[in-house]
């Protein structure tokens, strides 16, 4: 039997990196659906939780999915689910419900063409801006977009880190090629892993408030058999749980959800910069498209054009501030993403009108080519 | 408001000694009055899961129970209990989540027709086939309560409500023999009234290894019996009068017809081995091959 | 768990008398209690209570069984019974 971390060198493919950065980060179910390109993490983990104790399930559908996550999670289980274009719709539901019971879940999202069935096994972009507003309703979550296998098993513990302290839904916003890319990963010995648990109460059981927050804007979490008897709801609720169908309550349960996301930037953000600080011209790139960025960056330097990179890892919250800082002293950004707009509308939101921001897009099914981003660039600048 | 005011009141009435209902010791009795409309049968159904609980013996700390959207899925909300009020439709996912992570708790699905057997069906019959050991409960009161009378899939043929308003072209399911056909290993169906039976029944489901599933018929008198012009208490008794005990009867003799007379009783109790059971053994036995 | 203490004398139905407590403000006034009492114990009551519905009263208590019917039908948690002789408390 394997143990939980597989400390060592591997040769293995994206899906499988996150599979392996799941069982590290501590993840004891996984509630499944199959779909193209997303499949080999479900696959993997159905190989590998049972003999770790932990359980996997088919369930009969995505909504099932996620929704057996979500449960599993109330009794105390670092939980996932992984899917692609289609499930991600069928999920959004009940992402709304993980968000506003303050549920830790992880869900990943290998990326394919779309819209509807599109291209299965080809690659795209183009469900970010879906990551950050399908559920209904106004609500902040956690995206991360992992450019490489080795990141696929690196922010995948990133990911249930940030879901057990926000108590949030946090997604891994990958894509077929980064998925189906098979690289060296490294995988560091256990205890030199960093993994975060959520806050669990103490104290007295019958004065517990489920919703009250602790120091961050979380609340800490009871696991089911704890002894709270907690009441956990959809509907708008006050501290102790209990539906309160008032525009007060709503103002405050609101101001919190948002809040703890909001007022905690500096510890979720995660962005990497190349060559920027002499740059004239900011790409701005993720997951897949960032590999292509930083040859593009290569080469219009050898052009003698200042370019550089700013990459984001964490796509939402969307790092505003940063990008306005940049605006004040460069020439344009230039958004690499393979879709035909969609992290470029935050990147020429933030810019503002006095920079100009362009897109170096595309519709899906490949990866975006350097030529393509330094065409542009030079036609544009 | 309206609470503080409430306990100043008890405050400086101290003499008046509150009786304490048997139950009170697993109602979130800060919530009560419950929603739900005078006459309606869900309280009656929920009092007898109450009382079965109780009846069983088992920790309180040992149970959860999980509603979907609607009347009756407000189940979960006044149960002391850890109890959880999902989305329309995926109680059942949401509970096979919580027992297949921790296969030591009782999981009681609490919810409505609509919810478990429309925008929910998919996951009760796969639930039932998989015998995930949970215990689910469904009110049927034959329409979709919450939002204000629609057809649901349990309305009578010819019934009226308020999106057939010329009445109902389509037939309902028979719940018991959907369960069974769908691999449910205990299946009864009762009243609200036989409210004895009825508590016995939720005894066994939960003392039950495997899925099982309590079809609890029960009048929603504001948006069923009203519109179809039957007196709440004529319904009531129609379920004392017009109602046949059989148990064991034959899936294809329990289709609802008070004309007829329903069949009522426990339908099903079989032995079959759990998921949750299977997974403990599978990785015993990659332990020790 | 909690029972209500069963009476030595169970079995022998002429003994066996139930007191019926009704929490009047949390009823409804559906009415299940009086309609399905098989021994015709309760009945309207002319007053309202808070929500303005009448709850029960007893009109025949010597006749109640303690058979537990009206606590196990009322959806409201309003009615139950406890067995004559081993409570003390005044009926309400
Ligand atoms: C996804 C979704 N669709 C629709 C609704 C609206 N809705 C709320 S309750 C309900 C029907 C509930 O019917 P049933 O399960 O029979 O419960 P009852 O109210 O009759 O007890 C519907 C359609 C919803 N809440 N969510
Ligand atoms: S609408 Fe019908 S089901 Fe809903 S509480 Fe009222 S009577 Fe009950
Ligand atoms: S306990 Fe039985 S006999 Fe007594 S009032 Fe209630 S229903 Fe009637
Ligand atoms: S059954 Fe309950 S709610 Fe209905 S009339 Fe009797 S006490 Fe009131
Ligand atoms: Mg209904």
């Amino acid at each position: 039997m394997e143990p939980k971390v597989l400390t060592g060198e591997h040769f293995i493919n994206g899906d499988i990196a996150c599979a392996e950065g799941a069982i590290a980060a501590g993840c004891t179910f996984f509630g499944a659906y199959p779909i193209t390109p997303a499949t080999e993490v479900a696959e993997r983990m159905a190989e590998r939780l049972p003999d770790l104790g932990g359980t996997f399930i088919q369930m009969e559908d995505e909504i099932a999915a996620i929704t057996s996550i979500l449960g599993a999670a109330w009794t105390g289980a670092k939980t996932m689910t992984a899917t692609s274009g289609p499930g991600f719709s069928l999920m959004m539901e009940t992402v709304g419900l993980a968000v506003v019971t303050e549920t830790p879940c992880v869900v990943v999202n290998v990326q394919r063409g779309g819209p509807s069935t599109g291209l299965p096994t080809m690659g795209a972009q183009a469900d970010m801006m879906q990551a950050r507003w399908g559920s209904h309703g106004d609500y902040e979550i956690i995206a991360l977009s992992p450019s490489s296998p080795q990141e696929m098993f690196d922010l995948t513990i990133e990911a249930f880190n940030l879901s057990e302290t926000y108590r949030v839904p946090v997604f891994i916003m990958s894509d077929e090629v980064v998925g189906h890319m098979s690289e060296k990963v490294v995988i560091p010995q256990a205890s030199k892993i960093r993994t975060v648990s959520r806050p669990r109460p103490s104290g007295r059981k019958d004065r517990f408030k489920p919703y009250q927050p602790g120091p961050n804007g979380v609340p800490p979490m009871p696991a089911i058999g704890d002894g709270y008897n907690v009441h956990v709801t959809g509907l708008t609720h006050d501290e102790q749980g209990y539906p309160v169908m008032s525009v007060d309550t709503q103002k405050e349960m609101m101001a919190r959800l948002l809040g703890k996301i909001r007022n905690n930037l500096h510890d979720i953000i995660r962005t990497q910069s190349y060559l920027l600080s002499d740059a004239d011209i900011v790409i701005v790139s993720y997951g897949v498209s960032a590999r292509t960025s930083y040859t593009a960056v290569d080469e219009l330097r050898s052009m003698g054009i200042r370019a550089g990179l700013f990459r984001l890892i964490t796509v939402w919250p969307f790092p505003e501030d940063q990008i306005r800082e940049l605006a004040k002293r460069v020439k344009g950004f230039v958004t690499v993403e393979i879709n035909m707009g969609q992290i470029s509308r935050e990147v020429q939101r933030c810019a503002g009108s006095a920079v100009p921001s362009y897109l170096a897009g595309h519709s899906g099914g490949t990866v975006i080519t350097p030529d393509a981003v330094i065409q542009l660039i030079k036609e544009v600048f | 408001m309206a609470r503080a005011k409430r306990q100043t009141k008890a405050k400086s009435a101290p003499l008046e000694e509150i009786p304490k209902h048997p139950l009170e010791d697993l109602i979130r009795v800060e919530r009560i009055p419950h929603i739900w409309c005078p006459g309606c049968g869900i309280g009656t159904v929920f009092s007898a899961c109450l009382s079965a609980i109780k009846q069983t013996g088992i920790d309180y700390g040992k149970f959860s129970m999980v509603s979907g959207i609607g009347c009756s899925g407000r189940g979960a909300g006044y149960v002391r209990l850890d109890s959880f009020h999902t989305t329309h439709g995926r109680a059942i996912p949401f509970a096979t989540g919580i027992k297949m992570a921790d296969p030591s708790v009782n999981v009681i699905v609490f919810s409505g027709d609509g919810d478990l057997f429309a925008i929910g069906g998919n996951h009760f019959i796969h639930a039932a086939r998989r015998n995930m050991d949970i215990t689910v409960i469904c009110i049927n009161n034959f329409i979709y309560g919450m939002t204000g009378g629609q057809v649901a899939a349990t309305t009578p043929h010819m019934a009226k409500s308020a999106t057939t308003p010329y009445g109902n072209p389509d037939s309902p399911f028979n719940l018991p023999m959907l369960a069974i056909a769908s691999g449910a290993t205990y299946v009864a169906r009762w009243t609200m009234i036989h409210s004895r039976d009825l508590t016995h029944a939720f005894v066994e489901a939960i003392n039950h290894r495997g899925f099982s599933f309590i079809e609890v018929l029960s009048p929603c008198p504001i948006n069923y019996a009203r519109r179809n012009k039957i007196k709440t208490m004529d319904m009531v008794r129609q379920f004392q009068n017009n109602t046949i005990i059989k148990n064991h009867a034959a899936p294809s003799e329990l289709d609802i017809d008070f004309q007829k007379g329903v069949v009522l009783g426990k339908f099903i109790d079989i032995d079959k081995p759990t998921p949750d059971e299977i997974l403990v053994k599978m990785r015993d036995q990659r332990k020790n091959p | 768990m909690k029972y209500w203490r069963e009476p030595l004398d169970t079995g022998d139905i002429d003994v066996v008398r139930g007191k019926v407590h009704i929490i009047k403000d949390r009823c409804k006034g559906c009415g299940y209690c009086i309609e399905f009492c098989p021994r015709e114990v309760l009945g309207f009551s002319k007053e309202f209570n808070k929500k303005g519905y009448h709850p029960p009263m007893v009109v025949k208590s010597s006749e109640c069984l303690n058979c537990h019917y009206c606590e196990l039908l009322c959806p409201e948690f309003a009615i139950y019974t406890v067995a004559d002789d081993v409570e003390t408390e005044a009926s309400v």
